[in-house]
């Protein structure tokens, strides 16, 4: 399993180079977004407005956070699942959106359109909450601070574990991993 | 009569939000040790040591063992000659879910109208189910319950001419089309009997027996035991990234039906199966 770093803003070359199975370590800046946040940004690329932050290259993080204790940048943090965003994801995926982080697996349509716009889906793992928070050293609100755990926080991670689910080729690592151990 | 204080019932409710967040239980814990030992895929060795970490630094450092802290299920049994004193019996228990998500950290994810949303900031209301039992104690259960497992659980008002057959295909296959989403390895609630609710809510008792535990019934321990090797045989695997335990338990509870019905429930509780109680 090849161990990959990757950090934001991505280019198309930096995802080609990224397959199904592939461990990934990302540092740099990460955007959370969830339900809440994607209706909102997608109703304003509807309307011809700009997204409050320029997502072009970059990476979007599937995560409503816990409230940070006194001293510490974020509460645990782990991914939500994916397949709630899935209807709003190809709309993020034209102005540019580069990789998203969640769990479970992505719709027909997202898996195309990541294909079609040089994206990928990475796995985080759901429930190690605690554990990936300790790989975020920064968070701070940026847009739609009134939707409390769903605001956009823009996180500076370093060495954030995940692993590559889906590739530009179509590949699915649910699909392989599940096929091979189904008895 | 036994007194007992709203102002200890707060206390204690409190205390068991922080905990049953911060502390994977114990039977939890060796589930993993256990199923890392079977477990054949690689990647799903590196969730379950992921996952056993994940719940240490949790336990040291005081912080939820998963972000999302749950809708908060209490299960309250109250002893008939207990009679509550200080105020309402469920004002003290929302109080103390107030308290506790909002002193412990925990992430507050109740919108207030499930349409037009607003979240009440403190996760508030909780869901309480009350029995009344005998004796002069009052035992407090707290669950707190996240939505993505929740999201793959269902209910089946099936035909009793499906019979053992017909349950057992059904929660398979409930569980093959969660895949990944509900977090893996998971525990099975299973409720069959009762009415549309009754059911429900046998199913999400199930998921208090501590792991391992079998139905009292051989009939129904039969069952959890096959249903687990079904369920393993998907080959979901941790965190559904294809492995041999996709499941730690099925528990299944059972209660008497009505000649024409036959319902049958699922409720999917992902690896965190969190829950604490302590008798006042």
């Amino acid at each position: 399993m090849a161990e990959i770093r990757i950090s934001a803003p991505l280019s198309d070359e930096d995802i080609k180079k990224l397959n199904t199975g592939d461990k990934v370590l990302i540092s740099g800046v990460v955007y959370t977004g969830r339900d809440s946040a994607h209706k909102r940004m997608v109703e304003l690329l509807k309307q011809g407005k700009d997204l409050p932050v320029d997502l072009k290259g970059q990476i979007i993080y599937y995560v409503g956070p816990a409230p940070a204790k006194p001293g510490k940048p974020i509460g645990s943090a782990g991914p939500t699942t994916s397949y709630r965003m899935d209807p709003y994801t190809p709309e993020l995926l034209s102005p540019g959106l580069k990789a998203m982080i969640g769990k479970g697996p992505r719709s027909k349509e997202v898996i195309e359109s990541m294909k079609k716009h040089k994206a990928v889906y990475l796995g985080a793992t759901g429930g190690a909450a605690a554990l990936i928070a300790k790989s975020i050293k920064k968070a701070e609100v940026v847009a739609y601070e009134d939707l409390g755990p769903e605001a956009i926080r823009r996180l500076e991670v370093e060495d954030f574990p995940a692993i590559v689910v889906n590739d530009i080729h179509g590949n699915d690592l649910y699909e392989e991993g599940v096929k091979k151990y189904r008895r | 009569m036994r007194e007992i204080q709203t102002d200890k019932i707060i206390e204690v409710v409190a205390k068991l939000c922080k905990d049953a967040n911060y502390y994977l239980p114990q039977d939890v814990m060796d589930a993993f040790k256990d199923g890392l030992n079977k477990e054949e895929s690689e990647v799903g060795k590196a969730i379950f040591h992921q996952l056993i970490e994940n719940a240490e630094i949790a336990k040291q450092d005081e912080v939820p063992i998963c972000q999302d802290t749950g809708f908060t299920v209490v299960f309250l049994e109250l002893g008939q000659e207990v009679r509550i004193v200080g105020g309402e019996l469920y004002e003290a228990i929302e109080e103390g879910v107030r308290q506790g998500y909002t002193e412990g950290y925990l992430r507050k994810s109740i919108l207030k109208d499930p349409i037009r949303g607003e979240n009440t900031g403190d996760n508030t209301p909780a869901v309480i189910y009350t029995d009344i039992v005998s004796g002069d104690k009052l035992k407090i259960i707290i669950a707190p319950k996240g939505g993505g497992s929740e999201n793959m659980s269902e209910v089946w008002m099936g035909t009793p001419a499906a019979g053992a057959e017909g349950v057992k295909n059904f929660v398979v296959e409930r569980v093959r089309k969660s895949g990944g989403n509900p977090c893996p390895p998971i525990v099975v609630g299973v409720g069959i009997g009762g009415t549309f609710d009754k059911c429900a809510q046998l199913a999400k008792r199930a998921l208090l027996r501590p792991i391992g535990s079998d139905n009292k019934d051989p009939f129904y321990a039969d069952m959890e035991k096959e249903l687990l090797e079904r369920i393993n045989n998907l080959g979901i695997g941790p965190a559904g990234l294809g492995g041999r335990i996709t499941a730690l338990a099925v528990h299944i509870e059972v209660f008497p039906r009505h000649i024409a019905t036959f319902p049958v429930a699922v409720n999917i509780q992902c690896h965190a199966c969190r829950h604490k109680e302590t008798i006042i």
